[in-house]
């Protein structure tokens, strides 16, 4: 009893709990498994904003390339499962059987140096989290280091989106182009694509979110989290204290690509395909409005507000198919006109206050129950009265 | 803005639409198919959205982003060649529904949509996508779900799905044919490709390069850039020094309104054919665009022009144009998406069944004898048998027919030694 009010009494206890509910009870056994694959989907962008909630809402440094992140994430792992799906009797009809179909259709007639390695999906897994991580330490350094930040590092972030989409579709005979990293068929000759094989997923990926959310959730409540304030507060002051804000924010940022990264990878398997589309500009500030949306304080509000977002987007775009795009549009400066702080601003200033004057209340009525049993202080102070 | 309401409502709409166009000797013919169609259990096998009286079928395009501008044309001719197969009667003596999806230019997004019109809707048969990227998006939705997918788009080639009936041209039959054209009339015999950097250009030009060099001419000089790249100077410069007869021009979407002002601003003539400009990219809804006077006088190959003579052809431009409004322009792939609702009532009809399956095997040997571009077949690689046509620009934006085959090209996604 006493272990379930202290839970009670921490709301971010509460939070994950609900959202737990929500996610592995609730959605499952209402939604059918083409919607819940769509939610999982959607939760695979919430690992990009979580990251934005470390980077952006913590340490304020606001990245519109996080898309770059997602997609090398998604890309190492869509690179493992083309080449398993890639065998020399699947593409026997090809010139050079044995390579991924984009390759042979670009006249390549050898798998590329840097595709062998992704044979092996031990390296493929550490791959995943770590190029991109290493990415994001080579423009972590170059830039915090320098001392660029603010709507400079916006701008630049921006910029290696583009560079990268470019990058991509330019070599189509190595990346797969514009179309991407398409027909991808199994996982250790697992098909990926059954019902059965969507739940697992789904599931996994319900599982790594709340991983994610609580290394987030402990980084903003340690004294890592309370130094990355100060620097989106005053940066000056915490370098006077004598702390390196730029090892900090190299970090923060690495972070939020590791956590970006699992979410790409988790699409590629959930999806079945990878394409240069998730890396440009556009998908980027997109993910940064689901932060938004969310609330960009708040790792919870985040992954509702993900959830809204792309719940919007379908089901406009399913009922009005040539005007759901000012729906969206509406949606948007709504929200951040009534509720600047996203929804997880929408719980705190309305719906916390008002538990706030409930709980007061139910406190009460619990005293009035608990004190005949224990015979408290209450008891003596009637006994002395009489 | 009442056409943009709910699908309901559009499937009303439209049903009442028919009910006041439909004449009365016409109504009774429809009822008597009616009574005659058969039972649903019996054309209907697998749970597809058929009813004793309708059945649904989707329509997957982009509406919305860049794609929209080209893809607009083909869901107009999707949606009037259901208007007129419903006026006829239906299929099996069902009315088609459809159900709209858009893609938004979204390459996920069209293979989401693709997986809410198979699992969700159930629909017998879905006309949609347009770029290559979407329908490779597409392409193993359609497989796992097996569903049938019209494509409408010319395209690379190399690909052949038992899922898919591919209604433009594969790359082969837009491309040897006007090299030849070019070849025997005009006496070509340098050649200068140029492309936006993504497959399509490159698998072509890949082809006609090998097409070249097998007739023993030279290629000069082949260059890619970007899609939406806007400065062709340099590559026009280069052209002028290398003085090709032809400039071989695949460029796409809004890359050719820059690319074709620029090279009329470099004092390049087309009609003066010093270069030769014979493009494979460039159609009526292109031209729009670019403007008839920046592009007048090269040279596109295309299967279908809007001014073709036949009278097929003049009835479709008649009621595309009632229906959609009378400055309305119908480029090759608007005219490929027209032909996809009629293909696929004939397998259904030959089948005598909505089951995919069935489909799958009745479509190889159907012919179309309507279709506006002339006479048409589906070969059993999925592919249609059909004409190549070179036309030449008009300044008011229309293409003169110059050339045509004489015969019906065979349709060849995997070009021995072209991969």
């Amino acid at each position: 009893m006493k272990k379930l009010q202290d839970f009670t009494r921490n709301p971010d206890a509460v939070s994950f709990a609900v959202l737990a509910i929500v996610l592995v009870f609730i959605l499952p056994t209402v939604l059918e498994i083409f919607r819940l694959n769509l939610v999982g989907k959607y939760l695979t962008y919430a690992y990009v904003a979580i990251g934005l909630v470390l980077s952006w809402g913590l340490g304020g440094i606001l990245s519109l390339g996080q898309g770059v992140f997602f997609g090398l994430g998604g890309y190492c792992l869509a690179m493992f499962l083309k080449l398993e799906a890639s065998s020399p009797e699947n593409t026997a009809i090809q010139s050079t059987p044995g390579i991924p179909d984009f390759m042979d259709w670009n006249q390549l007639t050898a798998l590329p140096w840097f595709w062998e390695p992704f044979h092996s999906f031990g390296f493929t897994l550490f791959a995943v989290i770590a190029v991109p991580v290493i990415f994001a330490l080579i423009i972590g350094v170059a830039m915090f280091k320098r001392r660029v930040g603010g709507v400079y590092f916006a701008i630049i972030t921006q910029a290696i989106a583009a560079i990268m989409t470019i990058l991509i579709i330019g070599q189509q005979g190595y990346t797969g182009g514009v179309n991407g990293i398409t027909d991808l068929r199994t996982l250790h000759g697992w098909d990926i694509r059954t019902d059965e094989a969507k739940y697992f997923f789904y599931y996994l990926n319900v599982a790594l979110l709340f991983l994610v959310l609580l290394v987030a959730c402990w980084i903003t409540k340690s004294k890592l989290g309370r130094i990355l304030v100060a620097m989106r507060e005053r940066e000056d002051r915490v370098r006077f204290s004598g702390y390196d804000v730029s090892n900090f924010k190299i970090f923060v940022f690495c972070v939020a690509a590791a956590f970006s990264a699992i979410g790409g990878a988790m699409f590629t398997l959930q999806v079945g395909f990878m394409s240069p589309s998730f890396v440009g500009i556009v998908p980027s500030i997109e993910m940064v409005i689901f932060a938004a949306v969310g609330g960009r304080h708040s790792i919870i509000g985040v992954v509702y507000g993900t959830l809204l977002v792309n719940w919007a987007k379908t089901t406009f775009s399913e009922s009005f198919p040539e005007l759901w795009l000012f729906a969206m549009g509406a949606l948007f400066i709504g929200v951040v006109m009534a509720f600047p702080n996203g929804l997880a601003g929408l719980y705190t200033s309305y719906v916390k206050p008002l538990i706030g004057s409930i709980r007061p209340l139910l406190k009460e009525r619990a005293r009035l129950y608990e004190t005949p049993d224990k015979g408290g202080p209450d008891m003596l102070n009637r006994g002395t009265a009489q | 803005m009442k056409n943009y309401c709910s699908k309901e409502r559009h499937g009303s709409m439209r049903r009442a639409l028919i009910r006041s166009l439909v004449s009365l000797p016409l109504a009774l013919a429809v009822s008597t198919q009616l009574m005659a169609a058969p039972a649903t259990s019996d054309v209907n096998t697998t749970g597809l959205a058929v009813t004793d009286d309708t059945v649904t079928v989707g329509i997957l395009h982009s509406v919305t982003g860049t794609m929209a501008i080209s893809e607009t044309g083909s869901v107009q001719a999707e949606k009037l060649a259901i208007d007129q197969i419903n006026a006829m009667g239906g299929v099996l003596g069902r009315k088609i529904e459809y159900i709209q999806e858009d893609g938004a230019s979204d390459w996920p997004t069209f293979a989401e949509k693709a997986k809410k019109l198979l699992v969700n809707d159930k629909v017998a048969s879905v006309f949609g996508c347009w770029t290559s990227a979407s329908r490779k998006a597409v392409l193993p939705v359609f497989e796992q779900y097996n569903g049938m997918l019209y494509y409408p788009t010319f395209y690379e080639g190399l690909e052949e799905s038992p899922n898919v009936i591919y209604t433009g041209q594969e790359a082969t039959q837009q491309i040897i044919a006007g090299i030849d054209w070019v070849v025997k009339n005009k006496g070509a015999k340098k050649f200068f490709l140029l492309g936006s950097d993504y497959i399509w250009p490159r698998t072509s030009n890949k082809i006609a390069r090998k097409h070249i060099e097998k007739l023993g001419l030279e290629v000069v000089g082949e260059e890619y850039y970007p899609l939406g790249h806007t400065q062709f100077n340099s590559v026009i410069n280069k052209i002028k020094l290398k003085k090709p007869d032809v400039l071989y021009a695949i460029v796409v979407g809004g890359s050719n309104v820059a690319f074709y002002k620029q090279l009329k601003a470099a004092g390049i003539d087309m009609t003066k054919e010093k270069p030769i400009v014979l493009t494979i990219s460039v159609t009526e809804d292109e031209i729009l665009g670019i403007g008839g006077e920046n592009i007048v006088g090269a040279y596109a190959a295309m299967k279908y022009f809007q001014s073709l003579p036949n009278d097929n052809n003049k009835a479709f431009v008649k009621a595309f144009k009632e229906k959609w409004g009378k400055d309305i322009v119908i480029g090759d792939v608007t005219q490929a998406a027209y032909l996809g609702p009629w293909l696929w009532k004939a397998a259904v009809e030959k089948a005598g069944s909505f089951d995919i399956d069935k489909i799958k095997e009745s479509s190889p040997g159907i012919e179309l004898t309507m279709a506006p571009e002339g006479y048409v077949k589906i070969h059993p690689n999925h592919h249609l048998w059909s004409k190549t046509r070179i036309g030449r620009a008009k300044d008011d934006g229309q293409y003169a027919v110059v050339f045509e085959t004489k015969e019906l090209i065979e349709p060849d996604p995997f070009p021995e030694g072209y991969q």
